[in-house]
């Protein structure tokens, strides 16, 4: 992983880790991460939440790895004939989640100014999630909010 | 909420607790000067507190009681038991105040006048008739112009001229401090030395505290908890480590991994130490609990404790808390008899409680027996009949040990008439059901006029926990061991077999009807493949019986409960997850949730069963299941099958002799062996068979030649016993035979249930 060490230090840029989930490329801020890895033996957790993969053991933490496709409302990458894919590790409010997604690429810093507003034509559910658009070289970088994206009412 | 606050009210709260029970063995001794001088001294520490932070209502209370206090001391006031029953009155409702104040961040509005007078009426040693005209009117609460409130106003301006004097003329020392101050007071008021009471004492307090707050601090439980977590996680890797190091045949990580192993455990242990508290900390609300009991029904009861710095895990102590002080209610309440019963039956007129706390073999045992008047077997029986909970043909085979044990029983409370203390419906089902929740036991002997005694084992700790691994579905959970009572091999073909009662699965189990749930319709993994064995694990949830089925059981481990993510938490199947000794997520089932499953989710599978389990019972409502089996001589001996715990066949080898009677080492204890036949011949070698039975916290094993049969029959005794140890004779499945009674051979041989009172005939 590329860690760009100016972009910590001037306040107007920010740094995202990004991923491919179903051709969309996502990010989600750098310093939110706290590891990628592949993922392995996952423990299903019946009953929960379809978005809940299951569990897998981080360094001797449980993590719950999150189904960002299924988040998203897409066929998961199994339905979709992809491989394992990669796990994104985040930390919110003390626990660890995993966002389980197609493939991780580069840290990118851009420009806090050039932040656009998610259009409105975007599905609800998506307009929900998404924190702000970005241009990066010639695709579009949408950033993902992770509270959001972590705030599952689980299957009840 | 401010700091200081907080700070506060956590030590008061602390002093509070001691408070009362120094003020209980100061009634009893009121010739203690130390004892007085603690008592006060907190009652002050407190008041200054109060006065410091600005707290008026507070201040104001515990001046009050702190008056009373210095006039004990002084001797010019008679230690009556009324009087300390208004301290304790004005501790409580300290109490009161501190907890409307933790709760609001300030003092709560509202005055103390009627309170504050009643205690005065007695500081002026005057009996208490509390004046209309003080408690109504606030204004007049100080009565300067009454002659006999003159000290009060005296104290008061003692008090005053206190705080205001240290800080006036501070840089004098505190013995020149002290002495302007009674001066002002002495010669308005004439009181003898009002003045130094206060300031005295205090400098000496500090001194000592000081000393103690060197060698020691005070830790946030979290922070314990946290560092607790982390320790439970490096053992696990540390297991792993070891286990991987095995795998291999020489490595040079040999030695350094013994050594991370061996600081692991002592860092374990550490921190478990950290985590404990003598168990005192539990009792310490229990001398005022019998004292204010013994003053409202004018009995006289004497608190023995013994062991109280036995120490335990403080999450077991927080669990135990509520379970003790509502069997020493219990037992002052109902075992201790009144004076004059006491008297009349040739006992003593106090009557004695004691509490005793001690551990062996890695658990902690608590012992609390009185020597009142006992259970009433009689109406036991009685109420159990009435209750539906056992008939009368299944009674009459049971010991009066085990028909005592029906107390245990949800729904059953022998109270007739409610007290204001016991006799509220929470009887000791609730007690056995929070005792079991922390993986412990509880036994019970009662001897009618000698006193009931209670003994409750528990575990140490909490933290790590014993689960028995299963699989579902190719998915692998952990299930609580104490939960599992038995487990059960289903096969199609023979033995146990799974039966259906309107698609409600059920099983058979020695003629009761347990009701099953299966894993994988409960989680949605699919359906169950009848073709194949299962395993069921008979599960207790309180009084509940019923059995889960899964795949496979492989074996037990030990776990660290961890909870589950918030997002989960919804669930209430899960009680946890873990991470196993190969690194493997696995989820741990809550049994407690699945039983509610069981009750109510399936309402309609449930009355299904019901109704089918209730015809079973009519139809087999007077049979009992029996075990027979021959020992000593041709004749078949019969006991209860459900009193029978295991059956085992041991090397004859393995069987010892110590203290003068027959042992065998089983699962790491030592268990004692039993003949029915006097005459026994101990067999040197080959096997020998055993029936175990366990009651609670101790196992007994009976030898016996042969194991015969079960049979289903009616009992009926057709001659009755005509030596020890037998409940009569009868006839089971046409053949005469011995009913044993075996209430008889574990109450014999379990001296240790009944303390350092021998029973009649403490055999073996």
């Amino acid at each position: 992983m590329i860690t760009d060490s100016r972009t910590t230090t001037e306040d107007n840029l920010s740094a995202f880790v990004t991923f491919m989930v179903a051709d969309h490329y996502f990010g989600v801020p750098v310093m939110r991460v706290q590891d990628i890895l592949t993922p392995d033996a996952i423990a299903r957790v019946p009953l929960g939440p379809p978005e809940v993969r299951g569990l897998i053991n981080l360094r001797g933490r449980i993590v719950t790895v999150i189904d960002v496709r299924t988040r998203l409302s897409l066929p998961t990458l199994k339905e979709a004939g992809g491989g394992p894919g990669r796990c994104v590790t985040v930390e919110n409010d003390g626990e660890f989640y995993t966002l389980l997604v197609d493939g991780v690429g580069d840290v990118v810093s851009v420009i806090e100014q050039e932040r656009e507003q998610s259009p409105t034509t975007l599905d609800p559910l998506w307009r929900e999630l998404v924190d702000g658009v970005f241009r990066v070289g010639d695709r579009l970088l949408v950033t993902l909010n992770v509270e959001q994206l972590l705030n599952i009412r689980g299957n009840a | 909420m401010d700091e200081l606050l907080n700070e506060f009210l956590t030590e008061t709260n602390e002093s509070l607790g001691t408070l009362d029970v120094e003020l209980v063995r100061f009634e009893r001794d009121s010739s203690d000067v130390t004892i007085l001088g603690n008592i006060f001294r907190l009652m002050h520490t407190i008041k200054g507190t109060c006065g410091f932070l600005g707290l008026p209502r507070l201040e104001a209370v515990a001046h009050a009681g702190e008056n009373v206090l210095g006039k004990f001391r002084d001797g010019e006031l008679p230690v009556t038991p009324h009087a300390v029953t208004l301290i304790l009155k004005c501790i409580d409702h300290i109490r009161r105040l501190l907890a409307e104040l933790e709760a609001a961040g300030r003092e709560p509005d509202g005055n103390d006048t009627g309170l504050i007078s009643e205690i005065n009426a007695i500081a002026e040693a005057r009996p208490s008739e509390p004046d209309a005209a003080i408690s109504e009117d606030p204004m007049n609460a100080p009565p300067v112009f009454d002659e006999a409130g003159f000290p009060v106003a005296a104290e008061l301006l003692a008090e005053i001229a206190h705080s205001i004097a240290p800080t006036a003329i501070e840089f004098l020392g505190p013995e020149t401090a002290v002495e302007p101050a009674p001066s002002p007071v002495v010669a308005t008021a004439q009181q003898p030395e009002p003045g130094p009471i206060s300031p005295k004492p205090a400098p000496l307090v500090e001194a000592k505290e000081s000393a103690l707050a060197a060698s020691s601090i005070r830790v946030n439980v979290d922070t314990i908890e946290n560092l607790m977590t982390l320790i439970s996680e490096l053992v696990l890797t540390r297991n792993q480590l070891l286990q991987l190091q095995r795998m291999q045949k020489s490595s040079e990580f040999k030695v350094p991994l013994q050594r991370l192993s061996h600081i692991t455990s002592d860092l374990q242990d550490g921190v478990t130490r950290m985590r404990m508290q003598p168990i005192g900390n539990a009792w310490a609300k229990l001398p005022r609990i019998v004292r204010d009991l013994c003053v409202e029904s004018g009995k006289k009861i004497e608190l023995v404790q013994r062991g109280a710095d036995t120490e335990l895990d403080r999450q077991v102590l927080e669990m135990i808390k509520d379970p003790l002080t509502h069997m020493i209610r219990n037992s002052a309440d109902h075992g201790i008899e009144s004076p004059a019963d006491r008297m009349a039956a040739g006992k003593s007129e106090t009557g004695t409680i004691s509490l005793e706390a001690y551990h062996e073999g890695g658990h902690i045992f608590i012992r609390i027996a009185d020597d009142g008047r006992g259970l009433d077997v009689e109406r036991i029986r009685r109420k159990a009949i009435a209750n539906g909970l056992a008939t009368e043909a299944e009674l009459s085979v049971m010991g009066e040990q085990q028909i005592l044990q029906f107390v245990f029983r949800a729904g059953f409370s022998t109270a007739e008439k409610v007290t204001s203390v016991s006799g509220r419906g929470v009887g000791m089902d609730v007690v056995r059901t929070n005792v079991e929740r922390i993986g412990g036991a509880i036994e019970m002997t009662s001897e009618a006029g000698r006193g009931t005694n209670f003994l409750i084992k528990i575990p140490l700790t909490l933290a790590i926990v014993s689960a028995l691994i299963v699989e579902t579905a190719g998915q692998r959970f952990a299930v609580p061991q104490i939960s599992v009572i038995e487990l059960v091999r289903a096969s199609a073909r023979s033995g146990a077999r799974i039966e259906t009662i309107k698609n409600a699965p059920v099983l058979r189990l020695r003629g009761q009807l347990l009701p099953l749930i299966s894993l994988r319709g409960l989680l949605a993994l699919g359906e169950d493949d009848e073709t194949k064995d299962r395993f069921i694990l008979v599960t207790q949830v309180g009084s509940f019986t019923f059995g889960i089925v899964v795949d496979r059981v492989f074996d037990t481990e030990e776990i660290v409960v961890k909870p589950v993510a918030p997002i989960l938490r919804g669930n209430a199947f899960y009680a946890g997850n873990t991470i196993l000794g190969d690194g493997s997520v696995i989820m741990i089932l809550d049994p407690n949730g699945i039983s509610e499953s069981a009750g109510q989710g399936r309402a309609q599978a449930a009355s299904a069963m019901a109704q089918s389990a209730a015809s079973a019972a009519r139809h087999e409502s007077d049979q009992s299941s029996l075990l027979l089996f021959q020992a000593g001589d041709a004749e078949l001996k019969a006991v209860p099958l459900h009193a029978v715990a295991r059956i085992e066949e041991v090397d004859a080898r393995t069987i010892e002799r110590v203290g003068g009677r027959y042992v065998v080492q089983y699962r790491g204890h030592l268990m004692p062996l039993i003949a029915i036949d006097a005459n026994h011949f101990w067999k040197s070698e080959g096997k020998q068979a055993i029936l175990v039975f366990d009651s609670g916290a101790r196992t007994l094993g009976i030898v016996v030649d042969k194991v015969v049969d079960i049979a289903r029959d009616r009992v009926s005794i057709e001659l009755t016993a005509t030596h020890e140890g037998f409940a009569g004779s009868a006839i089971i499945a046409g053949k005469a035979t011995d009913i044993v009674d075996i209430e008889h051979y574990i109450s014999r041989n379990a001296p240790n249930t009944f303390g350092a009172e021998p029973t009649k005939g403490v055999a073996a």
